[in-house]
C-alpha cells in the first residue's frame, strides 16, 4: 500500500454493529476511486500485496472445496424438519418397494412352480421311457449287434444260453431280443421235455438270432471271448455268426404282470 | 490487483484439484470461509479508506478464522454447537454487509 495512514483526530468510541474495525477517514468518491484505480493498476509485488495474495488463494480453495462437499454431503447441512421430511420419504419409499418385492417374489414362486411341474412331468417321462426299455414293454432300436444261431442238433445248453444273456448284458447291452421273445428282468432259461432249451417258457427252435441294443463294438468284443457262448456252441458243432450293425430295432414286447407280492415300502421321510 | 489474481488463482486451484475436505475440518471450514470473506472485504474498505495494513489484514483474517473455528469447536462441545453457528455466520453476515455498504458508498457516493 503506497498510503500511509494519516494522522487523525483521536476520536470519541461509539458502538457499531457490523464494523469491528477502526472506522477510518471518509473519503470523498474520488479520493475512493483513485485509490481503487491504484491498487488495480498496482503489479508491483510488494510484500503486502503477496501476503494478501497468499491468504486468499487460500480463501479460494477452501472455499470450492466447501461448496463442492455441500454438494455433495448434503445431509449434514439440513434441518431436522428437512430430515424427517426426507426419511418420511424414504421410509414410504421402502414400503412401496417391499411390496414391490413381495408382489414379485410370489409371481417368481409360481413361475418357478410351474417350471417345477413341467420338469417334474419331463423327468417322470424320462424315469417311464426307461422303466419301459427295462420292462420290454416299447419296441426299441439302436446300434447293436445281431447273432445268428444255427444249431441244428440242439446242441445248446441252458447255462450256454445264459451265458451268452450274461455276456451280453455285461457288455452293456440295454434291450435283448432272442428269437421273438424279449429278455427282461424276469427272463428265464429252461428246458422242455425234449430236452430242448426254452425262453420264458417258450422253446427256441434253431435257427433264430439274438439283437443286443447297446456299443455294437463292445457287445461283438464279448461275443468273442474266448470260452464264452459263441466259443462253447462252435465247439459243440453249432454255426454263430455276430453281424456289428449300426441300427437295429428290438420289436418283441414282454408283457409286464402286475406284481402281486412285491409291494413297494413306502418312501420314509427320514433317512 | 495481485491479491485479486491470488483469489482467481485459488478458485482454479480448488476446481483443477478439488480437493476432499477432511472429516474434522467439515464442521469448521464453512465458518471459517464466511469469517476469511469477512476479513478480505473489511481489508478492502479499509483499502480505499487509505488505512489498510497488510499486518493487520493477516492477524485479522487468521483470527476470524481461528476465532470462528473456536466459537463452531465450542458450540460443538456445548450441545448448541448450530445454534452457535447460525449466529456466527448473522454476526459475520452483518458486518460483510456494511462493509460491502460503506465500499459502494466510497465508490459510489451513494
Amino acid at each position: 500500500m503506497a498510503e500511509q495512514p494519516r494522522e487523525q483526530p483521536r476520536r470519541t468510541w461509539r458502538p457499531s454493529l457490523g464494523t469491528g474495525r477502526p472506522q477510518g477517514p471518509q473519503p470523498t468518491t474520488a479520493q475512493a476511486r483513485r485509490r481503487l484505480r491504484a491498487l488495480v493498476g498496482q503489479l508491483r509485488p510488494a510484500r503486502g500485496q503477496l501476503i494478501a495474495a497468499a491468504l486468499l488463494a487460500l480463501l479460494g480453495v477452501a472455499l470450492v472445496a466447501q461448496v463442492r462437499s455441500t454438494d455433495e454431503v448434503g445431509l449434514t447441512q439440513l434441518r431436522q424438519s428437512e430430515l424427517v421430511a426426507l426419511l418420511d420419504d424414504a421410509s414410504a419409499r421402502v414400503d412401496a418397494l417391499q411390496d414391490e418385492v413381495r408382489q414379485l417374489e410370489d409371481d417368481k414362486e409360481q413361475l418357478q412352480g410351474q417350471e417345477g411341474d413341467e420338469a417334474a412331468a419331463r423327468a417322470a417321462q424320462e424315469r417311464l421311457n426307461s422303466y419301459s426299455i427295462l420292462a420290454g414293454t416299447v419296441p426299441v432300436e439302436g446300434p447293436g449287434i445281431s447273432v445268428y444261431v444255427n444249431d441244428p442238433a440242439g446242441m445248446m445248453t441252458q447255462t450256454m444260453l445264459l451265458d451268452a444273456i450274461q455276456e451280453l448284458r455285461d457288455a452293456g447291452a440295454e434291450a435283448i431280443q432272442i428269437g421273438n421273445q424279449r429278455v427282461v428282468a424276469s427272463s428265464y432259461v429252461g428246458m422242455d421235455e425234449d430236452g430242448a432249451v426254452t425262453l420264458d417258457g417258450t422253446t427256441l427252435v434253431p435257427p433264430y438270432r439274438i439283437i443286443a441294443i447297446g456299443d455294437s463294438h463292445t457287445l461283438a468284443g464279448a461275443m468273442a471271448i474266448p470260452g464264452g457262448f459263441s466259443d462253447s456252441l462252435r465247439g459243440a458243432g453249432g454255426a454263430v455268426q455276430v453281424v456289428e450293425s449300426e441300427s437295429l430295432v428290438v420289436d418283441a414286447l414282454h408283457e409286464a404282470a402286475e406284481p402281486r407280492y412285491a409291494q413297494p415300502v413306502p418312501p420314509t421321510t427320514e433317512p | 490487483m495481485i491479491p485479486v489474481l491470488g483469489l482467481v488463482l485459488g478458485v482454479v486451484l480448488g476446481l483443477v484439484v478439488s480437493p476432499e475436505v477432511p472429516l474434522w475440518l467439515q464442521p469448521y471450514l464453512p465458518i471459517a470461509v464466511i469469517a476469511a470473506l469477512d476479513a478480505v472485504f473489511g481489508a478492502a474498505r479499509a483499502a480505499l479508506e487509505g488505512i489498510f495494513n497488510d499486518r493487520v489484514f493477516v492477524i485479522s483474517f487468521l483470527s476470524n478464522v481461528v476465532v470462528a473455528a473456536l466459537i463452531v469447536f465450542l458450540g460443538n462441545q456445548l450441545g448448541v454447537g448450530a445454534q452457535l453457528s447460525t449466529g456466527v455466520v448473522v454476526v459475520l453476515g452483518l458486518r460483510i454487509f456494511s462493509n460491502v455498504a460503506a465500499i459502494r458508498r466510497h465508490l459510489l457516493g451513494a
